[in-house]
């Protein structure tokens, strides 16, 4: 054996590699071709399955009869994870910036909530979100909300959902990639007369602000406009308030990085997530894996099923691959392994 | 988000009112902001805890009623949980030995030598992760499906298995190569020229120094299989494992016994990474 081994040391790598890549060749990569021939399927459970590239039909098929699903689930991934932006970038920030030595243990908070289990984490959102419960009732009791008013079962607490469920994948990144930066920057900015940026951040925030109030507007069904002005409000007085020159030209642009790699990590699993639709919506509510996971495990109906998953694996991995193209994926894996 | 560097500029009597309110804001507000946030991650983990002692009315442990310390005292008095926790249990352990072990050997492969195909293992391991968990289930139950004939491929522990060892495999290779690629190599030549063979080496220098990294992946991988419940769901047939009951319960009302477990699992882990931070303290620091 070590002979054979100082004989053909350019062996070793592929002999360290083999075990583990060939499991993922045989459960990552052969399942999803089978998931491709799958989706060309033809037939039931009792009839048999009969393979025929004439079945490509069951892609445009599915794409008509589910649109409405897919839409929510775009849409629904591109609210929560905007709002995981803005919850988890000024946390991120403090954490690096004002954490001094509470910083590990801040960091460890982040990540507590997945030492308890996924789904009790969402069942919990049902108790807390309730028609009478710990938020709601109180609203209710002083009498600022019609008593019939919901959350639970609207597009407000599955989108909750998903952005308290995948928060920690934004904020870990973005701290990554802050943390790293060197401090002097900012300081160096302020001495070459960084000041406040007006009427830049009001501009900005506004702006900012009416974007996210218009796509909270489209996902809750709100009434469009006054989201919208709502959120350029807001979004005007915190960017007045809060933005400077220092941050928008320096920090800003050096934790760009992070907050597009929290972005993707928020994105992959938003979008293909049934849990949170399942627990806490409604039928009207059902996001595209919701509809995977009937197909699949209620209805057999596997070619339907595997199309759907099939194409929702290709638009991520485009996705994906545009950013890895633009950024490399160091980013990505960093935050995870923190 | 004021980022207030410190001024060098006298005139500190002289500081606007402006000035002072920003500084103000600066220290405090983005602390307090922090804690709130912590504390909004923390609250649905405070509920489930809090709602392990609760009393309920029927089936249902959505309201509270009472105190009570009784599910405590009988964690495992509903039918089928403690077989449940104890599949998760199984599944999480060996996943996790076995995921560690091919990943590390990966790891080393990648950060040790220079080959061609390194460009394309780096891909293959990258993919699992960038897929959505549900994409993963699938694709593998098409394959179950599609290797034999009706009833199909029994689906089991086994298949729970061989699923939660793929994706934990990615997990451990990013986690074990962040630690070896930041080791000093001039240890191992060191060893090497004083005589040691490649293999002693490996076990007297490179393991010892890896094994932290090799201890993260591990409690990385075991956590995310015990808690994995949207692939496991494609993969498991009749096996219900800990987050299937509670899967399967959710529809009925979830029995307060959930909740117990839910709070023991991360009371423990919390402990056991407390444990190994005072642990790596310690040593750290010379006597």
């Amino acid at each position: 054996m070590g002979s054979f081994l100082h004989r053909h040391r350019s062996a070793i790598p592929y002999l360290l590699l083999a075990p583990g890549l060939l499991w993922l060749v045989l459960f990552y990569v052969y399942p999803s071709f089978q998931m491709l021939i799958t989706s060309f399927w033809s037939g039931t459970l009792e009839t048999g399955f009969t393979f025929s590239l004439s079945n490509w039909t069951t892609y445009p098929e599915a794409l008509e009869r589910y649109s409405t699903q897919f839409g929510r689930s775009i849409l629904y991934s591109a609210t929560a994870t905007l709002l995981t932006l803005l919850i988890a970038y000024p946390l991120a920030y403090a954490i690096a910036f004002r954490g001094g030595r509470y910083k590990n243990l801040m960091l460890f908070l982040v990540v507590a909530p997945f030492f308890t289990s996924f789904l009790l984490r969402t069942i919990s959102w049902k108790i807390i979100l309730g028609d009478d419960g710990l938020v709601l009732g109180p609203i209710k009791d002083l009498g600022f909300l019609d008593p019939g008013f919901r959350v639970l079962a609207t597009p407000i607490a599955v989108i909750s959902g998903i952005t308290y469920n995948f928060l920690p994948f934004m904020t870990l990144p973005i701290y990554v990639s802050l943390e790293k930066m060197d401090r002097r920057l900012t300081e160096a900015a302020e001495d070459l007369y960084a000041g406040p940026w007006r009427p830049g951040g009001t501009i900005a925030g506004a702006i900012g602000g009416g974007i996210v109030g218009a796509l909270m507007g489209f996902s809750f069904d709100f009434s469009l406009l006054p989201a919208i002005a709502t959120g350029a409000i807001v979004g005007g007085v915190g960017g007045t308030l809060f933005l400077n020159e220092a941050f928008v030209r320096v920090t800003l642009p050096l934790s760009l990085p992070g907050v597009f790699a929290g972005s993707l990590l928020v994105l992959i699993p938003a979008m293909g997530d049934y849990v949170n639709a399942t627990l806490l919506g409604n039928p009207s509510t059902n996001m595209i894996g919701n509809v995977i996971q009937s197909r699949f495990l209620t209805n057999a109906d596997y070619p339907t099923a595997s199309a759907l998953s099939f194409m929702l694996m290709i638009g991520i991995l485009a996705v994906v691959a545009v950013y890895a193209r633009a950024l490399g994926t160091e980013n990505l894996t960093a935050g995870r392994g923190a | 988000m004021t980022a207030t560097a410190a001024s060098p500029a006298g005139g500190r009597s002289a500081r606007p009112m402006k000035d002072r309110i920003r500084r103000f804001l600066d220290r405090y507000l983005l602390g307090l902001y922090a804690i709130l946030a912590i504390g909004y991650l923390l609250l649905p983990v405070a509920v489930i805890a809090l709602f392990s002692f609760n009393d309920p009315v029927g089936r249902s442990n959505l309201v509270w009623n009472g105190f009570t310390v009784q599910y405590w005292m009988d964690p495992f008095g509903v039918p089928g949980l403690g077989d449940a926790v104890l599949v998760s249990i199984r599944i999480a352990l060996l996943s996790t030995l076995i995921s560690a072990a091919l990943g590390t050997l990966i790891a080393l492969a990648l950060v040790r030598y220079q080959f061609r195909a390194s460009g394309s293992a780096n891909l293959l391991i990258f993919l699992p992760m960038a897929t959505p968990e549900i994409v993963l289930g699938a694709s593998l139950l098409t394959m179950f499906v599609a290797i034999s004939r009706p009833p199909f491929f029994p689906l089991n522990e086994l298949t729970i298995l061989i699923a939660h060892i793929m994706f934990n495999i990615s997990f451990v290779v990013v986690t074990v190569r962040a630690r070896l690629s930041g080791l000093d190599r001039h240890l191992e030549e060191a060893a090497m020229d004083l005589g040691a063979t490649e293999l002693v080496t490996f076990w007297k220098i490179t393991f010892p120094l890896i094994l932290p990294g090799i201890v993260a992946a591990s409690l990385l991988a075991f956590s995310l299989s015990i808690d994995d419940f949207v692939i496991t769901n494609f993969t498991a047939g009749r096996t219900v494992t800990f987050p299937m009951f509670v899967w399967g319960a959710a529809r009925i009302g979830i029995p307060v016994q959930v909740n117990v477990i839910g709070t023991a699992i991360f009371v423990i882990a919390v402990g056991l990474v407390a444990l190994s931070v005072i642990f790596q303290r310690r040593r750290e620091r010379p006597a």
